[in-house]
C-alpha cells in the first residue's frame, strides 16, 4: 500500500481551480518529485497533505490514515516545510527548534539530543544562538528543514525546497534529503526546477492545471518519450512568423514526429525525430527552401521534452504564460487563516 | 524496513500532559519576545503613569468636597488609571496572533499535532493576563509612593478579581478581531480608535454628576466603568460590595451587579467569539 494515496482532489478558490481530479500515489522510502509550473497546483497538494487546506472533495490517505478524518494522527507522521518559510525573528534558532519540540511532545533529553544532531548535521553550529531576523535565506531554509525533521517524521512534505537559494546551500539540502531518504524516511518535494527533480527524484509526477499529467521514474518517463531530441535555429534571430513557416515546412519530412516552436528561447525548434539519419533530410529540406540553418543541436529525451510532450509547451513557457496571472495578494490570502 | 531504524520521536504522553507542554511553550515564546522588546511594556506602563500625573495635578487645586465621599481627585482618578492600564494592556492581545496569521508562523503551529488548539489562544490569554496584572501593579505602586492609598487584605482581592474579570474580557474582544480583521493594520485601527474614547466616556476621570446627561448614559453603559467603581470602592474601604457604587441613569448599581455584569461579559464574549475560533483554528 502507498504511503500517501489521493484520490479524485477537487480545490477551487472561488472562481479559480487549483486541483482537478488530482490522483496520486506515492510509495514508501521513496523521494517524489511533483514538477510543474508555478500555479499548476503544487503547492495546494502540499497543503491538503499538510491538512492545512481541506479539498472540495476527494479522499486523502497518508500512512492508511485517513487525513481528513484524523488530522491530527497525521500530523504526528510528517515534517512540513512550507515554501514562505515562518519563523520568529525575535528568537533564536535554537529557540524555535525547542518551541518546534514542544509542539510535537518530544521529551525534553530527546529533543535536546535530536536538536544537537541536526544542528550538526545542517551545519548550523555557528549561528544557531543568534536571532533568526539576521538570518539569510540559505540559513532560513535549513532552520527550516530542521524544525521539519525534529521529531523524525515517517515523511517530509516540502515546497519548493531550494527556490532562490545559492548553490552551496542548495546542495547542503539537497545531501540532506538523499541521506533522509537512504535512511527509510519518504520526501515529497514539489519543485519547478527540472534539475532539482531530475537529480533528486526516484519517481515523479508533472502537475499540469492541477492535474497529474505523467508519472513515473525520471528515465522512464525519458525512455517512454523514445526518439531524439533536435534543437534548431534558421537564424540567430528569427521571429515567430518565420518559426511557424518553418515549423509547417519541417513537419512534412519523413521520421519528424513533432515540432514545436519554443518561445522561451527566441522561436527556436524543438523537433522529435525516429532516428539520427533524419537530420540529413532536414538539413535537405531547408536548402531547398533556401533557408540557413545557424544552428543545430541534437540530444537524447529531457524531462523538459517529457513536459513538452505532456503539455505540448516547455515548462519555461508554462512559466512565462503564468507569471503575468499571479496575484500574490490572493495567494497569501489563501494561505492565511 | 529501514524505517525502523528511525522511530518518531513523537510519542504519547498523555493529553494533559502535552496540552501544558504545549501551552507553556507557546507561553514562553511570547514572554521571550516580550523581554527582547520590552518597548511595549515600558510604553504600557509610561502612559498611564503620565495621565496618573499630569491628570492628578490638573485638578490638584479642585475645591474639596467636590468629589462623591470627600474623596480627593488623585485618588479618585487612581482608580481609573489603573483599570486603563489593564485594558489597553488586554486590547494589544490580538497583535501577536495577528502577526503569526500574516507571516504564515500561525501555519507551523496549525501543521503541528496540537493536543487541542485552544493552547494557543490559552497561551495569549495567560500571557497578556500577566503583562496587564503587571502593568496595573507597577501604576498602584506609583500611586501608593504619590501618597494615593493602598488598598486592604480584601480590597486588594476585589481589585485581582474586577481587573481579571475586565482583561479576561477585553482579551476575548481582542483575539476575536485578530481573527476577524483582515491585517495588522486594520486591527491597530481599531485600537486606536477604541481606546480614547472609552476612557473618557467612563467613570475614569470624572463622576457621573460632573457629566451632561447623554455622556453620563455612555459612561454607565461602558465596562470599564463596571471596573473601575469596585477598585475605587476598594480603595475608599471599607469594603461592602452590595453598597450602591453607580448610581446610573437607569438606577442604581451595587458592587455586586458591576462584578455580575463583568462575569456577564467576559463569558458572553468568549461565547461569541468561540464560532469564529473554532473555524479558523480547524
Amino acid at each position: 500500500m502507498p504511503l500517501i494515496e489521493l484520490r479524485h482532489l477537487h480545490k477551487a478558490y472561488d472562481s479559480v481551480v487549483a486541483l482537478e481530479d488530482l490522483n496520486l500515489d506515492v510509495p514508501e522510502a521513496c523521494l517524489y518529485g511533483l514538477l510543474g509550473p508555478n500555479g499548476a497546483g503544487k503547492t495546494s497538494t502540499l497543503r491538503i497533505l499538510a491538512t492545512l487546506l481541506e479539498p472540495d472533495s476527494g479522499s486523502v490517505q497518508v500512512a492508511g490514515i485517513d487525513a481528513l478524518k484524523d488530522p491530527r494522527a497525521v500530523r504526528r507522521q510528517l515534517g512540513y516545510v512550507a515554501q514562505e518559510v515562518a519563523i520568529d525573528k525575535i528568537l533564536t534558532g535554537r529557540e524555535l527548534l525547542q518551541l518546534q519540540g514542544d509542539l510535537y511532545h518530544l521529551p525534553r533529553s530527546a529533543r535536546d539530543q535530536r536538536m544537537a544532531e541536526l544542528i550538526k548535521r545542517l551545519a548550523m553550529e555557528a549561528w544557531v544562538d543568534r536571532r533568526c531576523g539576521t538570518y539569510s535565506g540559505g540559513m532560513r531554509r535549513r532552520l527550516d528543514l530542521a524544525a521539519g525533521l525534529l521529531h523524525r517524521p515517517r515523511l517530509l512534505l516540502l515546497d519548493e525546497p531550494t527556490v532562490g537559494l545559492d548553490i552551496e546551500s542548495r546542495s547542503a539540502i539537497w545531501d540532506v534529503l538523499r541521506q533522509l531518504v537512504s535512511q527509510g524516511t519518504s520526501v515529497l518535494l514539489s519543485s519547478h526546477y527540472l534539475e532539482e527533480v531530475e537529480a533528486l527524484a526516484d519517481r515523479m509526477a508533472i502537475i499540469d492545471s492541477g492535474r497529474v499529467i505523467a508519472e513515473g521514474t525520471p528515465d522512464g518517463l525519458k525512455q517512454q518519450l523514445g526518439g531524439d531530441r533536435v534543437t534548431l535555429r534558421v537564424r540567430e534571430f528569427s521571429d515567430a512568423s518565420e518559426a511557424d513557416r518553418v515549423c509547417r515546412l519541417l513537419q512534412l519530412v519523413e521520421g519528424v514526429r513533432q515540432v514545436v516552436v519554443n518561445r522561451a528561447q527566441g522561436f527556436s525548434l524543438n523537433l522529435v525525430i525516429d532516428e539520427e539519419a533524419v537530420i540529413h533530410r532536414l538539413r535537405q529540406c531547408l536548402d531547398h527552401e533556401g533557408l540557413p540553418v545557424f544552428a543545430l543541436a541534437q540530444s537524447r529525451p529531457s524531462l523538459d521534452d517529457v513536459y513538452l510532450q505532456a503539455t505540448g509547451r516547455t515548462l519555461m513557457d508554462a512559466e512565462l504564460a503564468l507569471a503575468g496571472k499571479r496575484d500574490i495578494k490572493q495567494e497569501k490570502r489563501q494561505s492565511m487563516r | 524496513m529501514t524505517s525502523s531504524a528511525l522511530p518518531s520521536l513523537a510519542n504519547d504522553r498523555g493529553a494533559f500532559a502535552e496540552l501544558i507542554q504545549e501551552t507553556l511553550a507557546l507561553t514562553r515564546r511570547l514572554f521571550l519576545q516580550l523581554m527582547r522588546r520590552p518597548s511595549t511594556l515600558i510604553a504600557g506602563i509610561l502612559q498611564p503613569l503620565i495621565w496618573l500625573i499630569l491628570f492628578g495635578a490638573l485638578f490638584a487645586n479642585a475645591p474639596e468636597g467636590l468629589l462623591p465621599g470627600g474623596m480627593s481627585y488623585e485618588k479618585f482618578l487612581g482608580a481609573g488609571v489603573i483599570v486603563f492600564t489593564a485594558f489597553s494592556g488586554a486590547l494589544n492581545a490580538g497583535l501577536p496572533v495577528m502577526f503569526d496569521r500574516e507571516f504564515g508562523f500561525l501555519n507551523r503551529l496549525l501543521v503541528a499535532p496540537l493536543r487541542s488548539r485552544s493552547s494557543i489562544v490559552l497561551a495569549s490569554v495567560i500571557y497578556i493576563t500577566a503583562l496587564s496584572l503587571l502593568q496595573s501593579l507597577a501604576i498602584m505602586l506609583t500611586a501608593a509612593a504619590l501618597g494615593y492609598g493602598w488598598p486592604g487584605g480584601a480590597g486588594l482581592a476585589l481589585v485581582l478579581v474586577t481587573l481579571l474579570l475586565l482583561v479576561f474580557a477585553v482579551t476575548a474582544l481582542s483575539l476575536g478581531l485578530a481573527f476577524a480583521l483582515p491585517g495588522h493594520i486594520e486591527l491597530i485601527a481599531v485600537i486606536f480608535v477604541a481606546n480614547l474614547p472609552l476612557l473618557f466616556a467612563s467613570t475614569a476621570l470624572a463622576p457621573l454628576s460632573f457629566m451632561p446627561s447623554w455622556l453620563g448614559w455612555l459612561a454607565s453603559l461602558n465596562p470599564l466603568t463596571f471596573a473601575i467603581e469596585p477598585i475605587r470602592a476598594a480603595y475608599r474601604g471599607p469594603l461592602d460590595l452590595s453598597s450602591v457604587l453607580l448610581e446610573a441613569p437607569y438606577g442604581d448599581v451595587t458592587g455586586f451587579g458591576c462584578l455580575s455584569i463583568l462575569v456577564a461579559l467576559t463569558v458572553g464574549l468568549f461565547l461569541l467569539i468561540r464560532p469564529l475560533l473554532n473555524r479558523k483554528l480547524s
